[in-house]
């Protein structure tokens, strides 16, 4: 125990020394807060040579095997890997697909040759990920998913569209999921898991301008695109099933992933160093009693939200709602995000009204943009109205409605 | 710089036994029927269950070995409290252990010989710190005044929980200008003394009390050194044992919202199913499990030393945090109920009652911002 101990704070000090000598300046251009803001070539170009080179350097993948590029290591290398990305505010790794999701769904349920296939190149970024999983009309009701996939010899033919496809142009691979059979009594029953290529003639991927201005996600077109067998995860009429275990992974749910740094974290103290530089009424404004009040509230949740990671793991802490903390996370957190970068904005005075690109804004309008990039994380991974539902009758034993 | 965000938490085999026993005894002792029979007492609670509650060792959780107690500290304070909210039992549990800690922090060792032990055993005391209508003044109205080589008391106190069955009281008093703590026995005071509140939460005992005329002896006094500082800290222990029970009767609160959603009709639908209902549920939830954290957190890292910035923060985030999260079940649960939660039938009640007599209780939501504000952002 000691010695694991002396070898942990060995680690943490190696990367802390690593980060802090590695840490790239400033590109000259905005770089994305979370992985769902990459926009331009520019920015992918850059985070992919980043995550190459935080994997050459050891610390991506530290508890994945080694026989599929990873270091075969306890789960708490990465995490202080991950708590030193954090610290310095390096750029985030991007291929949050692969390495959070995808990978980790494969390490669990894939067959040898599928890790051996897929999981490295998740880990060095030479393969992209994208999911497949929401349509135009289903944003929130996956079960209800139309895109067809019909068995033709060795292949299946896809088609139907797909809608907030993150990197869904840059990338290799889709982890799709696709009804093979439209007849099934559940409708849950109809669907399968692929591990689809995006190289194959039929898939059109067209970027998405969001309300930021940027682009970011695309909508993915299959117009009689055929895959070959072999990339049906499982059998058919899994799919639901394993789309449920992914978005426990994506939801942070369950352990497995390779990182968990996709996102630089934006706190109460970048938001109370941004006030501090502000004035109302002629006077600083955190002399201003509603708003110091406002911002110990805020203070207040942030805080209960990091005890509440920490508080999961203690059972007799949780006797009452077991599930109530990991499957209520995403909710509390995204939800506490959206308003916090709001209320920054309400800070700003007449600079609130500035957006990115005028010289005059704050911080080059940096609150504006994740005020508006916070929603993505609101909607997306099922909205916090379906998250309440889910929390409501799976923790609390509610009625369905 | 701002300071960096203390996110202690721990637990140990030891509290999870407590936790479990205290929710089976307040469980046992305490169904909802029996809850109601007690408002109607005198005393608001039982003296058997008391006992029982002595012999388990509660009155000494917080008390160092070498005075007879368990030393477990507020690390199992916090889950007694939190399990008395849980089930509404009300007993002199909140106004002992905090008596008992006014003698841990600024009592000479005399006191802590004579006084500790019997409170691990089940002796009831209480403190009488409140002098009006504000939790957030510092000026203490009562004085003492020498006399005769004696403490002349002159003044009025509000709230001195479980006053009734008090055997002695420890008030905050201005001597020469300075504020010091006084134990008083019950022996000294005279009926007149006692008027009982007519309190918004009726599971609840507490008095106005007149100490003017009383006389003590000096030795009497707590340490003067000590006082200022424990005077500050029995304030934050109350604000952070009376978290505790509003989180657990918050939950309980819960408890009555998920049941009656799930079995009332309306429309031909259970009531529950209707996202109107089931979300702002969720948000009780959130807003309880939020408290729940909080106030372990604080349970963590309080000790028996003269408490620091970060458990002085810690103490105020809780209680914030946990009377909102109770204001919040409790109305929601008359609302919830609909007709029948307007009734004094429905236990509802019950919660919203509690939830404004914890609101107040050691300071509100705002005053503890208030507090923390200068801690947290200059």
């Amino acid at each position: 125990m000691k010695d694991d101990n002396k070898k942990m704070e060995a680690f943490r000090e190696e990367v802390f020394a690593w980060m802090k000598e590695n840490k790239p300046s400033d590109p000259g251009f905005l770089l994305p807060q979370t992985f769902m803001e990459v926009g331009t070539e520019e920015q992918l170009d850059f985070l992919r040579k980043w995550q190459r080179k935080v994997y050459d350097a050891g610390y991506l993948g530290l508890a994945w095997p080694k026989e599929f590029g990873g270091h075969g290591l306890s789960p708490i290398y990465q995490q202080i890997a991950d708590q030193e990305m954090a610290l310095h505010r390096v750029p985030i790794l991007f291929n949050v697909i692969g390495l959070g999701w995808a990978g980790p769904l494969i390490l669990k349920n894939g067959t040898e040759d599928e890790k051996k296939k897929y999981l490295k190149g998740i880990l060095n970024g030479d393969d992209i990920w994208c999911q497949g999983f929401s349509e135009p009309d289903h944003g929130s009701d996956l079960g209800n998913a139309q895109t067809t996939a019909v068995r033709d010899g060795d292949t299946y033919v896809i088609n139907g569209t797909k809608i907030w496809t993150t990197f869904g142009n840059y990338s290799r691979y889709m982890i799709l999921l696709a009804r093979t059979n439209p007849e099934a009594k559940r409708k849950y029953d109809g669907l399968s898991f692929f591990l689809a290529p995006m190289d194959v003639p039929g898939v059109t991927a067209n970027p998405i301008q969001k309300i930021t201005g940027e682009y970011g996600f695309t909508e993915t077109f299959f117009d009689n695109a055929r895959i070959p067998t072999s990339c049906l995860m499982g059998e058919e009429g899994q799919g639901w099933t394993i789309a449920m275990q992914t978005l426990m992974f994506e939801r942070s749910a369950e352990g497995g992933q390779a990182s968990s740094y996709f996102m630089e974290r934006v706190t109460m103290d970048d938001l109370i160093k941004s006030a501090r530089t502000m004035t109302r009424d002629g006077r600083p404004l955190l002399e201003d009693p509603i708003v110091r009040d406002n911002l110990v509230q805020f203070l207040i949740e942030e805080k209960a939200l990091a005890l509440g990671v920490g508080r999961a793991d203690i059972p007799a802490l949780c006797s009452d709602y077991p599930l109530s903390l990991p499957l209520s996370g995403k909710l509390r957190a995204t939800e506490f995000f959206r308003r916090m970068r709001q209320y920054a904005i309400c800070l700003q005075g007449a600079k609130g009204g500035l957006y990115v690109g005028d010289d005059d804004a704050i911080e080059g309008g940096f609150w504006q943009r994740a005020y508006f990039n916070s929603f993505s994380a609101t909607i997306g991974g099922g909205t916090s109205q379906i998250q309440a539902n889910i929390i409501g009758e799976h923790v609390l034993g509610l009625p369905k409605g | 710089m701002l300071r960096e965000m203390n996110i202690e938490l721990s637990f140990d085999k030891e509290q999870a036994m407590i936790i479990k026993s205290a929710r089976e005894f307040c469980g046992k002792k305490s169904p909802i029927a029996s809850v109601r029979e007690m408002v109607e007492t005198d005393d608001g609670f039982e003296t058997d269950s008391w006992d029982e509650m002595a012999d388990l060792g509660w009155m000494g959780a917080a008390i160092p070995e070498e005075f007879g107690g368990f030393e477990l500290g507020m690390g199992s304070v916090v889950p007694i409290a939190e399990s008395m909210g849980r089930f509404m039992l009300s007993t002199p549990f909140f106004s002992t252990t905090l008596a008992g800690q006014a003698i841990l922090r600024a009592g000479t060792l005399d006191q802590k010989k004579t006084w500790l032990p019997k409170i691990a055993d089940g002796t009831i005391g209480t403190l009488a710190l409140l002098d009006n209508a504000d939790w957030g003044s510092d000026a203490i109205g009562c004085t003492a005044t020498e006399k005769g080589g004696k403490l002349i008391l002159n003044g009025v106190k509000w709230y001195v929980a479980d006053a009734g069955v008090s055997e002695f009281f420890i008030l905050s008093v201005n001597y020469k200008s300075a504020p010091a703590l006084v134990i008083v026995n019950r022996g000294q005071l005279s009926g007149d003394a006692f008027k009982r509140h007519i309190l918004i939460d009726e599971t609840k005992r507490a008095f106005k009390m007149d100490f003017s005329g009383v006389a003590v002896e000096k030795s009497e006094l707590l340490d003067p050194e000590a006082s200022p500082a424990a005077l500050r800290d029995l304030k934050l222990i109350g604000a952070l044992l009376t978290a505790a029970e509003a989180t657990g009767s918050a939950a309980a609160a819960l408890d009555i919202i998920i049941d009656y959603l799930k079995n009332r009709m309306q429309f031909g639908k259970l009531i529950g199913s209707y996202q109107g209902l089931k979300h702002p549920t969720v948000e009780v939830l959130n807003q309880m499990e939020a408290a729940r954290s909080h106030i372990y957190h604080a349970a963590t890292i309080v000790g028996d030393q003269p408490l620091d910035v970060d458990m002085e923060i810690a103490c105020r985030m809780a209680k914030a945090q946990a009377t909102e999260a109770l204001l919040f079940a409790g109305d929601r649960a008359v609302q919830f109920h609909g007709g029948m939660g307007f009734t004094y039938e429905c236990d509802a009640q019950l919660y919203i009652r509690r939830a404004q007599w914890a609101q107040q209780q050691f300071g509100d939501a705002y005053h503890h911002r208030k507090r923390l504000a200068p801690l947290l952002l200059d």
